[in-house]
Formats: C-alpha cells, sequence, structure tokens
C-alpha cells in the first residue's frame, strides 16, 4: 500500500513524532502504575467505613475530592479502585495472552484440520459482539466480577490466537524455517527460537490497545450493575452508585468518569506509538 | 458467483448451529433452578409435586439431546418458550421492542453520518492542519471515553444545567437527540478518521491527477472522484461493526430508560428471566451473522476483482 500523503507543512508541536504522544502514554502509565501500587498507603481516609454526618461534603482538607453519598472520601475510593480495576484488568489480559498465543502458534504451526476447525469455532464466537457476549455470559451466570472476567477472556483470546496464528502461518514456510529443520531443529525449538519472537512486537501492540478496551468494558458492565457490585471501589461501579444523586452532586460522577478516560487515554496513546514504531498493521 | 453464495451460506448454517449450541449450554449451565424462580414468581407455598409437574411440564426430566432437540425444533417455529416474568412468549416481547431499538440504531447512525462526513472530508482536506489534528484528538477522545460517562454528562449539561432537552422517555424527536448523540459520537469520530485514510489513498489515484489535469473543479474532485473510492471501505467497517452498535445500544438504552432490546435483557438478566436472554442473545446473533454475509457478498457486488480471486483460489 503506498499511500501517498499531501504536502506537510506545519505540523503543530504534539503531533511532530509520534514518539512525543507515546511518551505522554508512558509517562500517564508510569504515574498511574505507582499510584496503584503505592496508593493505598497514601490515602488520606479509610476507603470503605460510611460516616452518614459528613455525606457529600466539599472538597476539604480532610476531603480532597469531597465525600459521597455515605460519607466515604472519594479520594481515597477512586485511588482504591484504581488498583480494583486496573488488576482486573491486567489479569484478564494476561490470562487472555497466555491462552490465546500459545493456541495460536501451535495451530499455526500444524495447520490442516485443527485450523480449519479452529477457525470454524472462532467464526463462532465473533458472531456475537464482544459487549453482548459479556452481557450473555454475565446473564446466564448471573452478574459479578468474577463471570464478567470469564466472558471477556472467553471472547477476548480468540484475537490473540487469530494475530499470532497468521504470523506463524506466513512465517512456517520460509526459508530459514527450512533450514533450521534440515539444521536438525524440533518443531519445539522451530516454535520457540523462530515463531515466538516474530509474534511479540505484534502482540504487545494488541494488549496495549486492548487494556483500554478491558477497561471501558470492565466500567460499562459494572455500571449496567453485571460487574463489580456496590461496595466495591470500582470506577464504573462508583459512577453507578452515585447516579441517584447526580443532580445534586454531579462530582460523584464526574471523578470517576475522568479517572477510567484518562488512564484509556494513556493506553490508546502508548499502543498507537508502539503500533507506528514497530510498524504493526491494525487489523 | 453461485458456488460463492452457496459457501457462504452453508458457514453460516455452521455458525449459527455453534450458536444455538452455545446459547444452549449457557441456559443450562445457570445457577439456580428456572422451576422454583417460575414457581416462587407468585409467592406462593411450594411442594415437591408442583415442583416434579412444572418439571416434566417443561420437559427438565429429559436427557440434554433430547431437550436440545425439541428447543431446536420449537426454534425453527419461532417459538423461543415464554417469559418467566410476564408470562408472555419471547418472540412477541422481542418483536414489541425492535422497532424501539430500531429507532433509536436510526437516529444514532444519522448523527453519526452527519459527523463522519463532515469531518473526514474536512480532515483529508487540511492534512496534518488544524482540522486535521482536531479530528485526530476528537478520535483519541472518543476512543478513550466511556460511552455511559458521556451519556451522563450530556445529560447533566443539557438536561440539568440548560434544561433544553429531556433526559429520558421516549415519544418526542427532542427525546431522541441526547440518546442518539451518545452513542453516534464515538463512532462517528473513529470512523470519519477511517474516511479520512480512505480518501488520502484515492486522493493520491493516478485518476485525481488525471481529472485535476483536465481541470476538474477541486470540489468536484473531493466530493465525487476520491469520495466514491474513499466511501467503500468505511461502508464495509461500517455494516461489520453494527454489532458493536447494538452492544452499545445496551448501555445507552439504560442510561436514558430507552425500553428497548437492550433495556430487556438487562432487566431480564437482574430477573433471572433465562429465555428472554437466550432470546435476545440469539436474535442480536443471527442478525450479526446475517449482516455480516451480506456485507460480504456486498464486496463483490462492488468490486469484481475480489471475485475473480476468490475464484481463482478455488473456495
Amino acid at each position: 500500500m503506498n499511500v501517498q500523503v499531501p504536502r506537510i507543512n506545519r505540523i503543530p508541536f504534539f503531533f511532530k513524532n509520534q514518539n512525543l504522544m507515546t511518551s505522554c502514554g508512558l509517562l500517564f502509565f508510569i504515574i498511574i502504575t505507582f499510584i496503584t501500587i503505592i496508593g493505598p498507603f497514601i490515602i488520606p481516609n479509610e476507603p470503605f467505613t460510611a460516616n452518614m454526618a459528613e455525606r457529600l461534603a466539599p472538597p476539604s482538607s480532610a476531603y480532597p475530592l469531597g465525600t459521597d453519598h455515605m460519607g466515604r472520601c472519594i479520594f481515597s475510593r477512586l485511588i482504591v479502585g484504581a488498583q480494583s480495576t486496573l488488576g482486573i484488568t491486567a489479569l484478564v489480559v494476561v490470562t487472555v495472552a497466555l491462552i490465546g498465543i500459545p493456541i495460536g502458534l501451535v495451530i499455526g504451526y500444524i495447520g490442516g484440520r485443527m485450523d480449519t476447525l479452529f477457525m470454524r469455532i472462532a467464526d463462532g464466537i465473533l458472531a456475537l459482539p464482544e459487549f453482548i457476549l459479556a452481557i450473555a455470559i454475565a446473564g446466564f451466570l448471573g452478574p459479578s466480577l468474577t463471570n464478567l472476567m470469564i466472558s471477556i477472556v472467553f471472547v477476548k483470546w480468540i484475537a490473540y490466537t487469530r494475530v499470532v496464528r497468521s504470523i506463524v502461518i506466513t512465517e512456517r514456510n520460509k526459508d530459514y524455517v527450512l533450514a533450521a529443520k534440515v539444521g536438525g531443529s524440533s518443531n519445539w525449538k522451530i516454535i520457540r527460537r523462530h515463531m515466538f519472537p516474530q509474534i511479540v512486537s505484534p502482540v504487545l501492540v494488541l494488549a496495549t490497545l486492548d487494556i483500554g478496551k478491558v477497561i471501558l468494558t470492565i466500567s460499562s458492565l459494572s455500571y449496567l450493575g453485571l460487574g463489580a457490585q456496590p461496595p466495591a471501589p470500582e470506577w464504573g461501579a462508583m459512577l453507578n452508585d452515585g447516579r441517584p444523586y447526580f443532580q445534586s452532586a454531579p462530582e460523584l460522577m464526574i471523578y470517576p468518569g475522568l479517572a477510567i478516560f484518562f488512564v484509556v487515554l494513556a493506553f490508546n496513546l502508548m499502543g498507537e506509538g508502539l503500533r507506528d514504531k514497530w510498524d504493526v498493521k491494525s487489523r | 458467483m453461485f458456488t460463492i453464495i452457496k459457501n457462504r451460506v452453508i458457514q453460516l448454517v455452521v455458525v449459527l448451529f455453534i450458536l444455538s449450541l452455545f446459547t444452549f449450554t449457557l441456559m443450562k449451565m445457570a445457577p439456580g433452578d428456572p422451576v422454583l424462580t417460575i414457581l416462587n414468581a407468585d409467592e406462593m407455598v411450594v411442594t415437591e409435586e408442583d415442583q416434579a409437574e412444572l418439571r416434566s411440564k417443561l420437559g427438565f426430566d429429559q436427557p440434554l439431546y433430547v431437550q436440545y432437540g425439541k428447543w431446536m425444533f420449537n426454534l425453527m417455529q419461532f417459538d423461543l418458550g415464554k417469559s418467566y416474568m410476564s408470562g408472555k412468549p419471547v418472540i412477541e416481547e422481542l418483536l414489541t421492542r425492535i422497532p424501539i431499538t430500531a429507532e433509536l440504531t436510526f437516529f444514532a447512525m444519522t448523527i453519526m453520518l452527519c459527523i463522519t462526513v463532515p469531518l473526514g472530508v474536512w480532515s483529508a482536506k487540511y492534512v496534518n492542519k488544524w482540522p486535521d489534528q482536531f479530528s485526530r484528538i476528537l478520535a483519541l477522545v472518543g476512543a478513550s471515553i466511556p460511552n455511559f460517562w458521556l451519556g451522563l454528562i450530556l445529560i447533566y449539561l443539557f438536561a440539568f444545567k440548560l434544561s433544553i432537552l429531556p433526559s429520558s422517555g421516549i415519544g418526542s424527536y427532542s427525546q431522541i437527540i441526547l440518546p442518539a448523540f451518545t452513542l453516534g459520537f464515538t463512532f462517528a469520530v473513529v470512523y470519519a478518521r477511517l474516511l479520512r485514510a480512505g480518501l488520502l489513498q484515492s486522493l493520491s489515484e493516478d485518476y485525481i491527477y488525471a481529472a485535476r489535469a483536465r481541470g476538474v473543479k477541486e470540489w468536484r474532485i473531493l466530493w465525487l472522484h476520491a469520495f466514491r473510492a474513499a466511501v467503500l471501505p468505511v461502508l464495509t467497517i461500517f455494516g461489520l461493526s453494527l454489532g458493536s452498535f447494538l452492544g452499545g445500544a445496551v448501555v445507552v438504552e439504560i442510561l436514558f430508560s430507552w425500553p428497548g432490546l437492550g433495556s430487556l435483557a438487562v432487566d431480564a438478566i437482574f430477573n433471572r428471566d433465562y429465555p428472554v436472554i437466550q432470546g435476545y442473545v440469539l436474535l442480536t446473533g443471527i442478525f450479526v451473522v446475517i449482516t455480516n454475509l451480506v456485507v460480504d457478498l456486498s464486496y463483490y457486488v462492488i468490486d469484481p476483482r475480489m471475485k475473480r480471486k476468490e475464484e481463482a483460489l478455488g473456495r
């Protein structure tokens, strides 16, 4: 594909090189990770104890962002919430990669019947939009965070398997693989030494961009009440919690929403930067 | 062409079979006893005999493959069972909700097109100048903003602060604007980038230079010559993402108390009304599979080169 870009002049500073956007994303990411890890040690108030005397208090030195409808410190809850939202997301994405990558490596390498069978199953699962499948699983197995995680893993692994499979299929017939075979390398060794390194960057890009999507899915479903359940300080659940009060106290929904937005933005910036840097084709 | 259609239809049947198996399995895996749910809905004392009677009446005492066979047989006749809650046939419940969701989706798509087309063309015309950067930022925001949060902010601004638009309900056009915008916006800004990419590619084709050389006006080149070529891939992706549109509609429907399919499904989940959930999942699944098929086939109609390629591969 040969895209000829017409005259480029005066690109605003921010977009001058993609690396800058990536760096912004990376900086965000480092800050977020830092807050997530040390968060529980620096929060000013206990995030779970209700204190009805202080409900819906405005921001003060004791409560940096004020309190919610049960008198709990919003700031503390947001920071603890980062841990649950990001923790769940990380767990989901890692699980998905651990399931998707080996299957993709193996069926791509073996090919034939196995491959056809897999593609059919994948088509069947992918016929349903991700979000609706998540609703189906949450619906049948009951609304809970664990079921939500299961449903996301159930849908997501296919994308990883597909990417890995397509790379392995294009690589496996190249001369160097043949040479390795002639040289007496076992199939296992070829997969490990020659296939695996090829898939690292595309999978990393996919995973980074997926983190944002997973966070959005988790918080949307938690908002619907199908994910994390109320006392948990998950961001989507917090939004759902504060909904009845949002006419009188809009900050209850503004802060968690902003938190979600910035975290997802950080991962999107990073993912797109990495994609451009490694020149991974978007699907 | 006929072989292609035949193969695609066979594929469709296989996919639908997997889908049905999946839904049936999930339904059977669901915790809680539907018999007890139905009986408890009347808030009467439940005896063992009542349970056994209803169980055999619903056919739950037979082996699974028999249950699946019967279920499939009924499904073929559009019989999805009755809702545990309302007692009405599921298909009836679904049919009354479809137009409501269709209305929302239609308006959302209209709003989406009204944003996507001008924004895409504008940013392609001024590549890397401020309109382009503006649309780039919008796309980043659109991809990062939670849909329901955008909706909440819009409700807060337009319904509470400015009180110019109602925050919920259906019936009038003013009530449709906020939900349709919430649903359409996030898709619109992302598609605008796709349209821009498509336009840039078609603008660099030889026939554009030829048109310029002939002295065709610049706006004609952009809107007629380049746009026609650029719009095809966007339409395809648009068709393929109808499914995510339906997914987004669930959140928007709940947010704006819009009594469509999504609200029905979420209510059913909280009431453990499995036949309704199942009906919803099957309906959306079938809809998405068929849309994908239509999009796939329209490729061949629009671009005959695809057909030759496919036939050469002998598929």
